[in-house]
């Protein structure tokens, strides 16, 4: 990190300071006090938010960021990271909070430009965590290429959240004629997957305190702008794109088979998944169609780009895995339906609730 | 690392079915026991392999979807007293019970854990003396043999507060059952790998000899499954009848003797309440006399009132093999996985929450 060199004038100034909010950067605990609006709260933000983020907009300390955009169409955003582990192999909740939302503005096709952050912590938090996740959000953003313009902070009672909860939004700039859409497939389109899927999710319960499991598999984390852009240059060819979050490739499937009204088939076989996930998912009794990814995307392009469409992929950032899983079909329409690894045909269903592990 | 794809092959897989298609002459009806091997066959798409011939039933072992209404009951009871951490296997928490199920009670503020292991239990209940830990003990003698693992370890480490709620099943008195009903139809059965691998196969060889029903043990992969169909076709095109071991890789005749030793020295045999089938005779297992202080039941003393349900379900019906789930009126209309009528709507291991889940483009053809 290297906010090293900002540490000793903090710890100078906190021994100075007499209400001493945040005591110290590495051994500190979030208290009420600095959910208060008052000096613990101005203190928070200076010592850890304002060096850390280091934002134009933020250190103005405004209401509002008041922002200038090229052009009138723009996409706009919002979500939610309650993930926990705040840390787990491959991220942690800072770099997924802009990750996230910077994906759903990749996703309809803008150029992501500036992020909101609203942050709810839990009395008690350690203050080498808080730090440890606002630096990671600053990278993500440096990475994304976009600027956090507004935050929040609340602290909430002990137990009123589960350590830290974030939430982002995202304004984006639409600059492409054609905006992708999930109600825009048809009959004849190729369905390609930018890589394997169900990494995030796995590496995350394997974190998990209850599950004995160790797993040198990471999460599939990262920025998909870069996929987003190159396959914008297809034009009208290029119809839907869609992150695949929770509920994984399964859901994102069935969500477009009813926005667009069509049937999708699968081939099992086709859908790349890193045998420590399968293995792992057979151990938990979990089917990977429907493990969270969140640094992997649908495309769904016309049949005769297809071509083109993979090595566009494969040449961005993220996309060097691309593969055609399917196609989009007249036939059962709104039913995701795959042909099986031995040649039999299944429905891939959405999931009624959680998915939970089975008996035997 | 290789992975279960052997198992998997497509080529190798429509070998056997083709095997299958040039063996059988008649039509026949197979059995497979075991929820799992059903939740293969959904999959896997299997059907669409087997000739038109060879018609598979879905038995009735499925843990989850038997485990008894009143359990069920009694488990949301004492899982919402303040005093009580209770523990189960994760896919037990949606069962629904006659007006709730453990993930209502869990919402509502009772300390639901979902677990992997019992012997997990016996940790939380060594770092929350204060609470009673109670395991929701269900299944087949594949989940017996932990269970009573964890209540031999509970009294050798002297832990107060470790209880089973206990509503073990067996396979071969359900397998009887079915057998000497009048309207049966099963004329072979694939066998439970799983529980034979703890239980060895010398029960069923005596249920196949008095019965003349062929029995295959099979295991749970795909083209475990399809050699199960073959090898039990080929018994009855040549009208034999016997125990075959398809699951060689994990199942021995004798099984696992270790395991069988402590269900014995832990449980006793008992009458069971099957979810959709009713008692059944000598069918349960539940703590003996010397563990009996560790059975929830006694301790915390529910009442659940019996209750009656009025619907259209038909799932004894689809347990015994007689009807498919889409011959019931309520199939994926008021039965759903998210309200389930009966039984087998209740885990995707139950036949009609697998067709549900897997096989609605039939109704479309």
């Amino acid at each position: 990190m290297k906010n090293n060199d900002h540490m000793s004038d903090n710890e100078s100034k906190f021994e100075m300071s007499s209400f001493c909010p945040v005591q110290d950067r590495q051994t500190g605990f979030i208290k009420l006090g600095h959910g208060s609006g008052g000096r613990m709260t101005d203190q928070l933000i200076s010592e850890i938010f304002q060096p850390v983020l280091n934002e134009q907009h933020l250190n103005e300390k405004e209401d509002a960021a008041v922002l200038h955009l090229s052009s009138d169409k723009i996409a706009f955003t919002t979500d939610s990271y309650v993930v926990s582990p705040l840390i787990f192999p491959g991220g942690d909740i800072g770099s997924l909070s802009v990750h996230g939302t910077v994906n759903d503005l990749s996703m309809r096709g803008a150029r992501p430009l500036y992020l909101s952050a609203a942050f709810t912590l839990e009395e008690g938090l350690e203050c080498k965590l808080l730090d440890r996740v606002v630096s990671s959000m600053k990278r993500a953003c440096l990475e994304c290429n976009v600027h956090l313009v507004a935050a929040d902070t609340k602290v909430v009672n002990r137990g009123g959240c589960d350590k830290l909860f974030i939430t982002t939004s995202g304004v984006g700039l639409v600059e492409s004629k054609h905006v992708p859409s999930a109600n825009k497939a048809k009959a004849g389109d190729s369905i390609i997957l930018s890589g394997d899927v169900g990494r995030h999710g796995m590496a995350i319960m394997a974190a998990r305190e209850n599950i004995d499991l160790e797993c040198t598999f990471e999460s599939d984390s990262a920025p998909l702008i870069d996929l987003s852009r190159n396959l914008l240059r297809l034009e009208d060819a290029l119809h839907t794109m869609r992150d695949i979050t929770r509920g994984g490739l399964a859901s994102v499937l069935n969500e477009i088979a009813v926005a667009s009204n069509i049937g999708i088939e699968l081939k099992e076989g086709a859908i790349p998944v890193i045998s420590e996930v399968k293995a792992v998912c057979e151990i938990l009794g979990l089917d990977p169609l429907y493990v969270a990814c969140e640094g992997r995307m649908i495309a769904i392009v016309s049949s005769e780009k297809e071509k083109e469409a993979l090595e566009l992929m494969r040449a961005a950032s993220q996309g060097e895995g691309a593969t055609v899983i399917g196609r989009v079909v007249e036939d059962h329409k709104r039913k995701v339906v795959l042909r099986s690894l031995i040649g039999g045909r299944r429905i891939v269903d959405k999931l009624s609730g959680e998915q939970l592990p089975r008996i035997c | 690392m290789r992975f279960a794809a052997e198992f998997r092959s497509e080529s190798r897989a429509a070998a056997i079915a083709d095997a299958i298609k040039r063996c059988a002459t008649k039509s026949w009806r197979i059995m497979e026991v075991c929820g799992g091997q059903t939740h293969t066959i959904m999959q896997y798409g299997l059907q669409d392999l087997l000739p038109e011939k060879i018609e598979l039933l879905h038995g009735p072992g499925c843990p989850v979807c038997v485990t008894g209404l009143d359990l069920i009951d009694k488990a949301i009871a004492i899982a919402a007293r303040s005093d009580v951490i209770f523990c189960s296997y994760g896919d037990m928490l949606r069962v629904p019970g006659s007006s709730q199920d453990l993930n209502d009670v869990k919402a509502a503020g009772a300390d639901v854990r979902v677990v992997y292991s019992p012997l997990d239990c016996l940790r939380i209940a060594r770092e929350n003396r204060e609470k009673k830990v109670v395991f929701l003990a269900i299944g087949f003698e594949t989940t017996a043999p932990a269970n009573a693992m964890a209540v031999k370890q509970a009294k050798q480490q002297q832990l107060e507060n470790f209880f089973l709620l206990c509503s073990h099943v067996t396979v071969p008195p359900v397998i009887e059952g079915l057998l000497r009903s009048q309207d049966n139809v099963v004329q072979a059965f694939l066998g439970p790998g799983h529980v034979c691998s703890v239980m060895g196969f010398r029960q069923y060889e005596r249920v196949s000899q008095t019965y003349k029903i062929p029995i295959v043990i099979t295991g749970f992969e795909p083209l475990d499954i399809l050699d199960g169909i073959y090898k039990a076709v080929v018994q009855l095109e040549e009208s034999r009848y016997c125990v075959e071991n398809q699951y060689k890789r994990v199942v021995e005749r004798n099984g696992n003797a270790p395991a069988q030793k402590v269900m014995e020295e832990v449980f006793e045999v008992c009458d069971q309440n099957w979810r959709g089938l009713g008692v059944i005779a000598q069918s349960g297992l539940r703590l003996n006399e010397s563990y009996r202080r560790y059975d929830a039941e006694n301790v915390f003393h529910v009442k659940t009132q019996p209750v009656e349900i009025v619907s259209p379900c038909i799932s004894a019906e689809v347990l015994k093999g007689l009807k498919k789930p889409h011959d019931c009126p309520a199939f994926g209309k008021e039965c759903t996985p998210e309200h389930p009528l009966g039984a087998t709507m209740v885990s995707s291991e139950g036949a009609c929450a697998a067709y549900f889940r897997y096989r609605r483009f039939e109704d479309e053809k």
